[in-house]
C-alpha cells in the first residue's frame, strides 16, 4: 500500500530517452547522441514529486507538487510547479482558475514570515521571537482564565467553564491539527469555540 | 454530501438551487457534465442570478433570494396533487404513517407553543402519539387525520403555483416546468440529485431550506440511491473535517454533544442521549452513544478518566446557552465581556456580518492572536487604510500577535472533502521564514500553559494537567500519531467471555473500526465516525487504488470515507422492503436471503432483515422524518418566512418579520432596515476566479479579478442613472461601500406580489491586504442575525439603497 511510484522516473525515461531510441531503431546509431544533445531535458525530470490536495474548496482535487530538493532526505525544498493529479478519481488532472494558480499562493508576497506583536495604541508591528510570543500568550491566557473561570453556576452546580477568551478554529488545516486543537482548547474549559462552517 | 462527487454521474436530473457549482466547485461540476453527456441527464438551475451554472442548464428559473421554502413546498404540493410520489418508499421509509399527538397545530405562520417575548417555542405539543406498548402509533392506510402524511398535505396546500409566483417572483409556467421535471423522478428508475451550498445555508431559516429539499427527495425516493441524495457542497477544504471533529461550541467529536448545566452528572447526561428504538426491531444506532463517549474521554484524558470519576465527566465545560457561536461571541465581545481571542486562520473582520460591529468588538479585546499563512485584515484591524479601514490606531488598546503558519504545501495530514473522503497529503516545500505548523503552535501553547499551572497552580488546573499527551516529541506531535489517536486504540486486552484463551481485542493495537469500541475504558477513540481511518491495515486515508468495479463511481479503495468507508449514506434505502434494488440498473446493495452486500459498505447491520429493520438507523424511528418533533427549533415543517430585511411583507403571515424563532441580540433588531428606506434586495456571492479572501493574495487571481464591483440589472441602472463601469455607493442601515457598477443582463427585476423587485449582487473577495486593489465587501452591509437552528448569518438576503457617485474611495 501507498507505494509512491514517482512520475519522475517515467519522465527521466521519457525526455531525451525516447527520441534517441526511436532514431536508433531506424538504424541511425550515430545520430542518437547528436539528437539527445539537442533535446532539452524535461523541466520536471529532476524534481521531487509530492502528492497533496488543493487547499481551496472541498471538491478536494488531487495535485502534484514539484520541488527542487527533497524534504524526506532532510533537504530544503522549493516548490516550483503544481498541477492536477491525473490519477485522482474526482478531478482527473484538471484544476479550476484558483487551483491552477496554487503556486502563487505558496509564493505569495503577503505570506506571514515571523512572529510579530502590535502593542496597545501603537501603529506598527514589532518582530519578536517564537519563545517570547508563546510565553506572552500563555501568560495572558492563564491570567484571564484564573480571573474569570466559572467553577459553579448560581445554583451551585459544577460547570467548569471559561467564557472570557474564545477560539476560532481554521477550516483548511488537517484533521490531525483539528483534533490536537480540540484537545488543547477544550481542556481549558473554553466554550467560545467555533469554526468557519457558518460563513 | 450523502453521496460523493463521482457519484453525480449516475443521476438523471441535477437541481442546483442554493449554490453555483459551475463557478464555486468547477472540478466537481464536471460530474454534472458527465451525467448530461453520458446519461442524457438534465440540469435545472433555480437562482436569483443567471449564473454560469444556469448558462449550461436545460432549464433556468429565477427565484427571489430568501423565498426557497415557498418554492420547494410548492413542488411538494405539486407532487402530492399530481401523484408524483414514490409510494412504497414513502410508506415504508418515512414517518408518513406516524400519528401526531392531539394538541399540535399550525396557524398563520406559527406552530403551537410560540412565545413572542422569548422568540421561541414551547415544543411539548410537537410529539407522536405513543401506544401502550411504548411504541409510536402508526396508520399504514394513511387515513388518520393526524398522520404525518395528512398534516403535510394540509400544510403545503396553500403553496400553489400562483402563490409561488406571488412570493418568489418565478413565472408560473417556469415553476410548473421545474415541478414537472422533478416529479418525474418519483419513478423507481429515475433519480434526482440536489446540489446546494451557502445559497441555502446563509438565511435565518437556512436549516429549513435544506430540510425542505430533503423532504421532497424522500417522497420521490431519491435518498440512499446512486445518483441521488442531498449534496451539500462544502466550502473550505476541511470544513467538513473540522465539523466532524467537533470544533464548535457545543460539540464533542463525532457529533456527540457537550453537557448543559442541567446535566449535573454523567447519568443525567446519558439519560438524554442514547435513544431507545421507537418502533419494534429498529437499530437506533445512538444506543451506542456511551461507547463512543467513554472512548473519547479515554482518548482525551487517558488514565485520568476512570469508571470511579465517571470518565472525568466534570472536566468538560457545561453550556448555559445552546451555543457560543461566532455571532454570540462577537456580541459578547461588543459588550466588553471578552478579553482574549484566537483566530487560527480566519478573517472575521471581513467574514462576519456588520463589519462596523465586528470592528468595534475587536477593539474592545485585551489581546488577539492570529495564526495564519497570510497577512489578514483581521490581524491588521487596528491599521488605518483610509476609507477602506478608517480607524485610529492610538484609540485601539488591543495587543495583537501574528503567528506565521505553514500552508497546505508545507504540511502533512488528512483533509475531509465534501463527499466525506478523508485524503492524506504530504509536504513538498520548506516553510518560508519562521513559519510553523499549527500542530507545533498548539502543542507549544498547551505545554507552556501546563507548565505555568504546574508551577503556580490556579483555577481548576486538573483538565490541563491531565490532558492525555502520548506523543514521542511532546512539543511537536506527528500527524501520524494524531491520526492513530483519532482512529482509536486498545488500552487493555479484552478477553472473549465464552473462551478465556481468546482475545477479542489486544492491548496496544489500533481498533479496526467503531464497531468494537467499548464503554468500560478498555478502548480509546478520538472521533468514532473516523474510526477505521488508520487501523492495523495502515493509513487507509492514503490509499490510492482507483479500481471501481462496474464503474459505479464508488472507488471503495481510494482513501477512506466516513463512516466505515461507506460511500453513499442510507444506502439500504436503495433497495425495496424485500431488499431488492428499486432500479436493477442502479443496484447498490441487496439482500441475498442471509446478508446485505453489493458495491458499497452496507449502511445497516449486515444480517438485519429487510422487512424488519428500517434504513434510517440513526433515527430511533428507523425511518426518515417528513415531520420532526423537537429537533428543529423553528417548527416540525418548514414555513415560508421572509428574510429579516425583505422588500415585501410575508404574504402568508403579514405580521411576522423574519424567522420568528431566530435569535436577535439587543441592538441588532434596531438596525434592520425596511423596504421604504432601503428598497433593493441585495445578496452576496462568490466569483470563480477567487476563493474567499485568500486569492487576493495570489498574483494570478488578483490579476484576473482585480477590483470590487456590484452587479445590477439594466433596468435598475436606467432607473437610477447608473453607467456601466461607473462608480456607485451602496448602503444599508449598518454601513456603506463604494464600488464600480457592472450592469448586466444576468440579473433581472422580478415581479413579486404585484411589484417589481430589483436585485443587487455583491461579490465578496476584496479587502485592504494582498495583491488585488483595495476594496470593500458585502459584510460592511449585512445584518447580524443567524439561522434559528445553527446560527449561520443571513448573508444572502438583505436590503440596500444605491446611487451613482462621481469618484471612488480615497485610500
Amino acid at each position: 500500500m501507498n507505494i509512491e511510484v514517482s512520475r519522475r522516473h517515467f519522465l527521466k525515461l521519457g525526455g531525451a530517452g525516447v527520441a534517441g531510441t526511436a532514431i536508433a531503431a531506424f538504424g541511425f546509431g550515430d545520430a542518437e547522441a547528436q539528437v539527445a544533445a539537442h533535446v532539452r531535458p524535461f523541466k520536471l525530470a529532476n524534481a521531487t514529486e509530492v502528492r497533496n490536495t488543493c487547499t481551496y474548496c472541498s471538491v478536494a482535487c488531487g495535485i502534484l507538487m514539484y520541488s527542487r530538493g527533497d524534504l524526506k532526505k532532510g533537504e530544503k525544498a522549493e516548490i516550483y510547479h503544481i498541477e492536477g493529479d491525473p490519477d485522482h478519481p474526482t478531478n482527473r488532472g484538471t484544476l479550476c482558475p484558483k487551483g491552477a494558480a496554487l503556486l502563487d499562493m505558496v509564493k505569495s508576497e503577503t505570506r506571514t514570515l515571523y512572529p510579530q506583536m502590535r502593542e496597545p495604541g501603537t501603529k506598527t508591528w514589532k518582530r519578536i521571537s517564537w519563545d517570547e510570543a508563546l510565553d506572552k500568550i500563555a501568560r495572558l491566557m492563564k491570567d484571564d482564565r484564573d480571573q474569570n473561570f466559572i467553577k459553579a453556576n448560581k445554583d451551585g452546580a459544577t460547570v467548569n467553564r471559561w467564557l472570557s477568551t474564545g477560539f476560532l478554529a481554521a477550516s483548511a488545516t488537517t484533521n490531525e491539527t483539528a483534533f490536537l486543537t480540540y484537545k488543547a482548547v477544550r481542556s481549558t474549559g473554553m466554550l467560545v469555540f467555533d469554526n468557519q462552517a457558518r460563513v | 454530501m450523502t453521496n460523493s462527487w463521482t457519484d453525480i454521474k449516475n443521476t438523471d436530473l441535477v437541481v442546483i438551487m442554493g449554490g453555483n457549482a459551475a463557478e464555486a466547485h468547477p472540478c466537481g461540476f464536471k460530474w454534472v457534465t458527465e451525467a448530461k453527456a453520458n446519461r442524457g441527464a438534465k440540469l435545472i438551475v433555480v437562482d436569483p442570478r443567471f449564473t454560469r451554472s444556469a448558462s449550461v442548464a436545460d432549464l433556468y428559473a429565477p427565484v427571489r433570494q430568501g423565498s426557497d421554502i415557498a418554492f420547494l413546498l410548492g413542488v411538494i404540493n405539486y407532487c402530492i396533487q399530481n401523484d408524483k410520489v414514490q409510494w412504497d418508499y414513502t410508506k415504508s421509509y418515512t414517518n408518513a404513517s406516524y400519528i401526531v399527538k392531539e394538541g399540535y397545530g399550525y396557524q398563520d405562520g406559527l406552530f403551537t407553543g410560540y412565545s413572542e417575548e422569548k422568540r421561541d417555542y414551547d415544543r411539548s405539543t410537537w410529539n407522536y402519539e405513543v401506544g401502550e406498548d411504548g411504541f409510536v402509533k402508526t396508520d399504514d392506510t394513511l387515513q388518520h387525520p393526524r398522520c404525518v402524511w395528512n398534516l403535510l398535505k394540509e400544510h403545503v396546500k396553500i403553496y400553489t403555483p400562483e402563490m409561488v409566483e406571488r412570493i418568489c417572483g418565478t413565472p408560473k409556467d417556469k415553476f410548473l416546468k421545474v415541478a414537472q421535471m422533478i416529479g418525474e423522478t418519483s419513478a423507481r428508475n429515475k433519480v434526482m440529485t440536489s446540489m446546494y451550498a451557502l445559497g441555502w445555508t446563509q438565511h435565518s431559516k437556512g436549516s429549513q431550506n435544506i430540510r425542505c429539499m430533503a423532504m421532497l427527495q424522500l417522497i420521490l425516493g431519491n435518498i440512499g440511491v446512486r445518483g441521488g441524495g442531498m449534496n451539500a457542497l462544502r466550502g473550505h477544504s476541511n470544513i467538513q473535517g473540522l465539523t466532524d471533529l467537533g470544533l464548535m461550541s457545543n460539540l464533542v467529536p463525532g457529533y456527540l454533544t457537550l453537557p448543559a448545566d442541567a446535566d449535573s452528572d454523567f447519568a443525567t447526561y446519558m439519560s438524554k442521549r442514547g435513544f431507545k428504538p421507537e418502533r419494534p426491531g429498529q437499530m437506533s444506532y445512538w444506543q451506542n452513544y456511551r461507547k463512543f463517549f467513554v472512548s473519547f474521554m479515554k482518548s482525551m484524558y487517558g488514565p485520568a478518566a476512570t469508571a470511579e470519576n465517571d470518565w472525568a465527566y466534570n472536566y468538560l465545560p457545561k453550556l448555559d446557552v445552546p451555543s457560543y457561536d461566532i455571532l454570540r461571541a462577537f456580541d459578547m465581545m461588543h459588550q466588553g465581556k471578552m478579553n482574549g481571542y484566537f483566530c487560527q486562520g480566519f478573517n472575521p473582520l471581513l467574514s462576519f456580518p456588520n463589519r462596523g460591529k465586528v470592528q468595534a468588538a475587536l477593539s474592545k479585546l485585551k489581546f488577539l492572536v492570529v495564526m495564519d499563512p497570510l497577512q489578514t485584515e483581521t490581524s491588521r484591524f487596528w491599521e488605518n487604510h483610509g476609507e477602506y479601514n478608517d480607524v485610529k490606531p492610538e484609540d485601539i488598546k488591543t495587543t495583537v500577535f501574528e503567528l506565521p503558519t505553514t500552508c497546505f504545501a508545507e504540511d502533512e495530514g488528512s483533509l475531509t472533502n465534501s463527499g466525506r473522503w478523508l485524503q492524506w497529503h504530504w509536504p513538498g516545500g520548506t516553510p518560508p521564514g519562521e513559519a510553523k505548523t499549527d500542530i507545533w503552535i498548539m502543542a507549544q501553547l498547551h505545554r507552556r500553559l501546563k507548565a505555568l499551572y504546574q508551577k503556580e497552580g490556579g483555577a481548576f488546573p486538573e483538565p490541563i494537567l491531565n490532558l492525555h499527551w502520548p506523543y514521542k516529541d511532546p512539543v511537536d506531535p506527528s500527524p501520524v500519531e494524531i491520526a492513530k489517536e483519532i482512529n482509536g486504540y486498545v488500552i487493555e486486552d479484552v478477553v472473549d467471555p465464552a473462551d478465556g484463551s481468546k482475545k477479542l481485542l489486544e492491548k496496544g493495537k489500533q481498533v479496526a473500526g467503531f464497531g468494537v469500541l467499548r464503554d468500560d475504558g478498555t478502548t480509546a477513540c478520538g472521533c468514532w465516525i473516523y474510526s477505521g481511518c488508520y487501523n492495523e491495515a495502515g493509513n487507509n486515508m492514503a490509499r490510492r487504488d482507483t479500481s471501481d468495479p462496474d464503474n459505479t463511481g464508488a472507488y471503495l479503495k481510494w482513501a477512506f470515507s466516513w463512516p466505515a468507508n461507506r460511500r453513499i449514506l442510507y444506502n439500504r434505502a436503495s433497495a425495496d422492503i424485500n431488499g431488492k434494488a428499486w432500479d436493477p440498473s442502479r443496484k447498490l446493495i441487496e439482500w441475498d436471503g442471509a446478508k446485505w452486500s453489493g458495491y458499497d459498505v452496507p449502511d445497516i447491520a449486515p444480517t438485519a432483515k429487510p422487512d424488519v429493520v428500517g434504513p434510517f438507523i440513526m433515527n430511533p424511528e428507523g425511518v426518515a422524518r417528513l415531520w420532526v418533533r423537537n429537533t428543529m427549533k423553528d417548527g416540525p415543517f418548514p414555513v415560508h418566512y421572509e428574510p429579516f430585511e425583505s422588500p415585501v411583507a410575508n404574504v402568508i403571515a403579514p405580521k411576522i418579520r423574519g424567522n420568528p424563532a431566530a435569535r436577535v441580540f439587543k441592538g441588532d433588531m434596531e438596525v434592520f432596515g425596511d423596504a421604504k428606506e432601503f428598497p433593493y434586495a441585495a445578496t452576496s456571492y462568490r466569483l470563480t476566479e477567487h476563493f474567499h479572501y485568500w486569492t487576493k493574495h495570489v498574483q494570478v487571481n488578483a490579476t484576473l479579478q482585480p477590483e470590487f464591483f456590484v452587479e445590477i440589472s439594466e433596468e435598475l441602472a436606467k432607473e437610477k442613472g447608473i453607467k456601466k463601469g461607473g462608480w456607485v455607493r451602496v448602503w444599508s442601515k449598518r454601513g456603506s461601500v463604494k464600488a464600480k457598477a457592472v450592469v448586466t443582463k444576468r440579473i433581472k427585476p422580478l415581479m413579486v406580489d404585484g411589484k417589481p423587485v430589483h436585485i443587487v449582487g455583491i461579490p465578496l473577495h476584496w479587502g485592504f491586504t494582498g495583491a488585488a486593489r483595495k476594496g470593500f465587501g458585502p459584510n460592511s452591509l449585512t445584518p447580524f442575525v443567524g439561522d434559528a437552528n445553527i446560527e449561520t448569518p443571513e448573508y444572502k438576503a438583505f436590503l440596500v439603497d444605491i446611487e451613482p457617485i462621481t469618484s471612488g474611495p480615497v485610500a
